[in-house]
């Protein structure tokens, strides 16, 4: 029977198992939003700005561990999306946007709404593809999807343009995609990972520093058994948090520019460090020429790319990171039992040394809201358990300090861009993954102005997104630096911003606010308890600092604390 | 200097494989010395031979890079290995006088061929590997080099013979 590309396309979205797209109409998409309206089992959120679109996609892929679709028109819808794509690939995350595209007869025409987003999202793309033939295109988004989430997942750009949308064969579709030049690997060398296996059996104070692939692998749980059985600490980068539990004694908390003091000392005094599905980004290592100065070094890591591109690594693992930790598991096994915790036990309280002297905290107010504070709160309320995204900023760092994460997936984090107005649009993705779930975006006042559009999203499609804003009134981590680094110049950081409750309430949503400390607890008692989008506006102190932090360039036992 | 590496990557032949593999170098600051790329016997598949300079740690992310790319198929360092590598130049020079004779002596020294002559330029085809290139080019630079064109460095791994 013959189809059109339209319908090819959401026929080859239908068995790639796709539920949900995010997206935008526009011209050169025409066809496929009316064939929409004949496939009622593929739901269509319609956003209010492409880039948002993405970020929930990218959202959507990480509460679900499936690929995130959007779909947006050409000329300025594509290029919208970018922001979004970067991110993704930044944090590898498996999405794939699919760009409507001018006929073929008109691309390099500078025809209207034709930009060559190709072209444009070739470096910030894992694959990208434009489509000239529509016999090509069942079997491109089946590549595209097979690439996305394979390997070091990744976004993927499929450029449609409109007359292979609008032509129409007789379809072949693809059984089983195999690319002859894209194998990646996922098994590791066992060689290589006995070698590591040794180095960690003989060292004396061993620390696990892991990261997003981690989650990506779903490797939490190898994570967990490796560390407890061997009692080796864990710190993580942003992107790793709840791979680990939160909880766990073993836990020093996160590493780098705002890690904790312990983390960071643990890793400037390590002897071996087991880097695992991270990759010494310079917010985690600080100057690198002093990072984990004492340390051989362990990397696994399923891009090889990764491996020995910022630090001279001893033991390289090319692998997935759950295939690698299993096989280190099962390699364990094996071996005669030994008291690992009487033998880590000097190491050990050298560490909890570390954590006591000075331990993740905060100064009370009585009578101005502690921005750390609100998330302390969030955290007891929701039990640990929400699904929490962020902004960028200071509002992110509050957030990955103080919400002990116990499970992976639960935070969604423009860790690699840092997108400010990534959080607000990925809860939605992550809301419409879990239904049932409570989402909460902690965001900062000048972050949500940057996608608040989506406001009107949320409450048309019942998706009841809490936003917690630590409105500071300051574009704050800026702000932070200005303090620290240009004697408190604040150019351009104070910031004004609307009446977020009554913006709330003109959108639908509800609208609370909270002034004083007493106030943030009922707030989010009520919010929690609404089944409907809110925006809970936290008047925070204004020029509260995250700290620890170890300035930029500096080395991670320069970190300034207080 | 930084050391020379001379890397072969077969490649698919299709449109925007080229921007993708020079994209990568320009994306990361990695330099590009010569690139030369053609379809090989197998019509699908384009060679291209990149010379490029950076120390090993950049030369082995460049690879790694490489191999990422979805459309790369094979990735060859020559570096490592034994190699012959050629390069083409197309050079006019001025000659006249007694230039004229002392050019065709340089001809034939290094074994190059004259394309072209006019009363007062001569226009060589000259082959052969990077050093050479260097020692002719030297050589000629003194009459005034009026124009050239170079394809750029070839490579090709010699077979094992054991
Ligand atoms: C799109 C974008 N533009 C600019 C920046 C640079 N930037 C990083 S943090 C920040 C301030 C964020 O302010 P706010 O959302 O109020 O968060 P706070 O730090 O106050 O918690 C800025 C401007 C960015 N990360 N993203
Ligand atoms: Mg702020």
């Amino acid at each position: 029977m013959k189809m059109t590309g339209a319908q090819i396309l959401l026929k080859c979205l239908e068995r790639e198992d796709v539920k949900h797209i995010f997206g935008y109409p526009g011209g050169v998409v025409l066809d496929i939003y009316d064939e929409l309206t004949r496939t009622p089992q593929l739901k269509h959120i319609l956003v209010r700005h492409e880039q948002a679109a993405v970020h929930a996609a990218d959202g959507y892929a990480r509460a679900s561990r499936k690929v995130g679709v959007a779909l947006v028109t050409s000329g300025p819808g594509a290029t919208n999306t970018v922001t979004g794509i970067a991110s993704a690939y930044l944090d590898s995350i498996p999405i794939v946007v699919i760009t409507g595209q001018v006929p073929t007869a008109l691309i390099g025409n500078d025809a209207f709404q034709e930009v060559d987003i190709v072209g444009i999202t070739r470096p910030c793309t894992k694959h990208n593809y434009l489509v000239k033939d529509i016999n090509q295109l069942a079997t491109t988004i089946h590549e595209a999807f097979h690439i996305a989430r394979s390997g070091r997942p990744g976004p993927v750009l499929i450029d449609l343009p409109k007359d292979v949308v609008q032509a129409s064969i007789v379809p072949k579709f693809p059984e089983e995609i195999k690319i002859k030049s894209y194998n990646p690997t996922y098994h590791a060398n066992p060689r290589q990972v006995k070698r590591a296996l040794d180095m960690i059996r003989g060292a004396k104070k061993p620390l696990l520093y892991t990261g997003g692939g981690i989650i990506l692998s779903d490797a939490a749980e190898e994570l967990t058994r490796f560390a407890d059985t061997l009692q080796i600490p864990v710190t993580s980068t942003l992107m790793g948090l709840g791979g680990f539990p939160g909880n766990n004694p073993l836990w020093l908390g996160m590493l780098g520019m705002h890690g904790t003091y312990c983390a960071n000392m643990a890793v400037s005094q390590a002897d071996v460090l087991i880097a695992v599905g991270a990759r010494f980004d310079d917010r985690v290592t600080g100057k690198l020429s002093e990072f984990a100065p004492h340390a051989k070094i362990i990397h696994v890591d399923i891009d090889p790319s990764s491996i020995s591109k910022n630090v001279k690594v001893d033991v390289p693992i090319v692998g997935d990171c759950l295939d690698t930790l299993k096989q280190l598991n099962d390699l364990l096994h094996e071996l005669p039992a030994k008291d690992w915790a009487a033998a880590r036990r000097p190491w050990l309280e050298t560490v909890a040394a570390w954590e006591k002297e000075h331990p993740l905290t905060y100064t009370w107010s009585d009578t101005v809201i502690k921005p750390q504070y609100v998330v302390e709160k969030l955290w007891e309320l929701t039990k640990g358990d929400a699904f929490i995204t962020t902004e960028v900023g200071q509002n992110q760092m509050w957030a990955a300090q103080f919400y002990r994460f116990n499970k992976p997936r639960r935070l969604m984090t423009s860790g690699g861009l840092g997108v400010m107005g990534y959080g607000f649009p990925a809860a939605m993705g992550v809301q419409v993954a879990q239904p049932d779930a409570i989402v909460i975006d902690i965001a900062g006042d000048g972050s949500i102005q940057m996608n608040i559009q989506e406001l009107i999203t949320v409450v048309e499609n019942n998706l009841p997104v809490k936003v917690a804003i630590l409105n500071n009134t300051f574009l704050g981590m800026v702000r932070q630096w200005q303090q620290l680094f240009y004697e408190r110049r604040y150019s351009s950081t104070p910031m004004g911003a609307p009446d977020f409750v009554k913006l709330a309430e003109a959108y639908g949503a509800v609208g609370l606010r909270a002034t004083k400390p007493e106030e943030v607890e009922p707030v989010i008692r009520e919010a929690l308890n609404t089944p409907k989008p809110v925006i809970m506006d936290f008047r925070v102190e204004p020029e509260e600092c995250v700290m620890p932090m170890v300035p930029a360039g500096k080395a991670m036992h320069e970190m300034l604390l207080a | 200097m930084e050391p020379r590496h001379t890397i072969s990557v077969w490649v698919d032949n299709i449109p925007g494989v080229l921007s993708r593999v020079t994209g990568l170098f320009s994306g990361r600051g990695f330099n590009i010395e010569s690139l030369c790329v053609a379809e090989t016997m197998d019509p699908e598949v384009s060679r291209i031979t990149i010379v490029s300079t950076g120390d090993e740690q950049i030369t082995e992310q460049i690879i790694k890079q490489l191999h990422k790319l979805i459309n790369v198929i094979k990735v060859v360092d020559l570096s490592g290995v034994e190699h012959v590598e050629r390069e083409m130049a197309l050079v006019t020079v001025k000659a006249d006088g007694a230039s004229r004779a002392e050019i065709l002596r340089l001809v034939d020294i290094f074994r190059c061929r004259v394309v072209d002559v006019s009363p007062t330029t001569y226009s060589l085809e000259i082959t052969g590997n990077y050093a050479k290139m260097r020692a002719v080019l030297d050589n000629l630079k003194v009459h005034g080099i009026l124009d050239i064109v170079r394809t750029g460095t070839l490579a090709i791994q010699r077979t094992k013979k054991d």
